[in-house]
């Protein structure tokens, strides 16, 4: 059993050779891309759904803020569909990984900070240091703003990894049980087999919202930046 | 007339049931597409196609539009075209789990 429980989170090979990269690729096959005003329903559904996400997320950004929307929308597309994705059975999901994470994660919170330093400095140094603070609490409260600033990708990464790893574990545990129980006690795996139903439901919905609140806290970190 | 004659002529050289009169015998072993290639003629016929890298791209190309032309990018498409693709993308993850997944048999001893 324990050592069941963790083998779908292992790097992918078949017959020796990596095949992790072809998993990562694999979403973007089910994104075409639009060739015609009016494409085929695939691509109008993409199409009507990266607009409505893009002036919802984009709206409180100024002008610089938004040269980042392609990367905030591919973003959003990317963690979707790899989450989603993992929910089918059987698959390996990349986000799961801490390594791939973090690699999403650090690069573009350092862009968002060296972009504020950039471009304005002094408002961006002035982050370290709420308005109103009692004089002789303010090294304790630098101290305290630098080590938030740099807990922010880490606190990205594990929060994205966390949420469906602990999701997918759920899932293989109650479905284990259900599958246990209905040599034991036909109700009880009844009552089991519902609430695996209810944490489907919930895992599509960790799905998306993750995503969401990733790139939504990118953004966030651009804004204070620009 | 002359069109029925030549209508006729192209039917004759493309669907006769005698290999005399095909036109798909008189074009090179290369040139053939899979259907028309003989059955003696198919080990020369793989040992001719294109390994490259490009060449091989370009396979991985022409099965993707083949499939996204057909199923995908139509009028009235359904949720046949991208459930099919995620069909296979579970059968392709089953077969390469499938030594883990055997010890998960429901037995009575293990």
């Amino acid at each position: 059993m324990n050592e069941n429980l963790f083998t779908s989170f292992i790097t992918p090979t078949m017959v020796g050779i990596p095949i992790v990269l072809l998993i990562i690729m694999f979403p973007s096959i089910l994104f075409p891309s639009p060739s015609r005003l009016i494409d085929n329903r695939l691509v109008s559904i993409q199409q009507w759904l990266v607009r409505l996400t893009s002036k919802q997320m984009l709206s409180t950004h100024s002008h610089k803020g938004q040269t980042w929307a392609l990367m905030l929308m591919s973003l959003i597309l990317f963690i979707g569909s790899t989450n989603l994705l993992g929910l089918l059975p059987h698959s390996f999901t990349p986000t799961t990984q801490l390594s791939m994470n973090l690699g999403m994660a650090i690069p573009l919170w350092a862009g968002t900070v060296a972009t504020g330093f950039r471009y304005k400095t002094k408002a961006s140094l002035a982050h370290f240091l709420p308005q109103g603070t009692p004089f002789p609490l303010i090294p304790m409260l630098v101290i305290i703003e630098t080590i938030s600033l740099f807990i922010q990708p880490v606190a990205l990464a594990v929060r994205l990894t966390a949420n469906i790893t602990a999701g997918h574990l759920l899932i293989h545990l109650i479905g284990g049980a259900t599958l246990t129980l209905t040599s034991i006690s036909t109700i009880t795996a009844f009552i089991t087999f519902t609430v695996l139903v209810l944490l489907t439901i919930l895992e599509f919905a960790v799905a998306l919202i993750q995503a969401y609140v990733f790139t939504l806290l990118v953004s966030l970190y651009l804004h204070d930046n620009t | 007339m002359k069109t029925k004659l030549a209508c006729k002529n192209v039917y004759l050289l493309n669907f006769s049931r005698n290999s005399t009169d095909r036109v798909t015998d008189k074009v090179p072993v290369k040139e053939k597409k899979l259907m028309d290639v003989k059955l003696g003629e198919l080990p020369s016929w793989i040992l001719m196609r294109d390994f490259t890298p490009k060449g091989i791209a370009g396979a991985f190309q022409r099965g993707y539009y083949r499939y996204y032309n057909k199923y995908v990018n139509v009028k009235r498409g359904g949720v046949a075209g991208i459930s099919m693709v995620l069909a296979a993308y579970v059968l392709f993850n089953y077969c390469r789990c499938y030594k883990e997944l055997k010890h998960e048999r429901l037995r009575k001893y293990h």
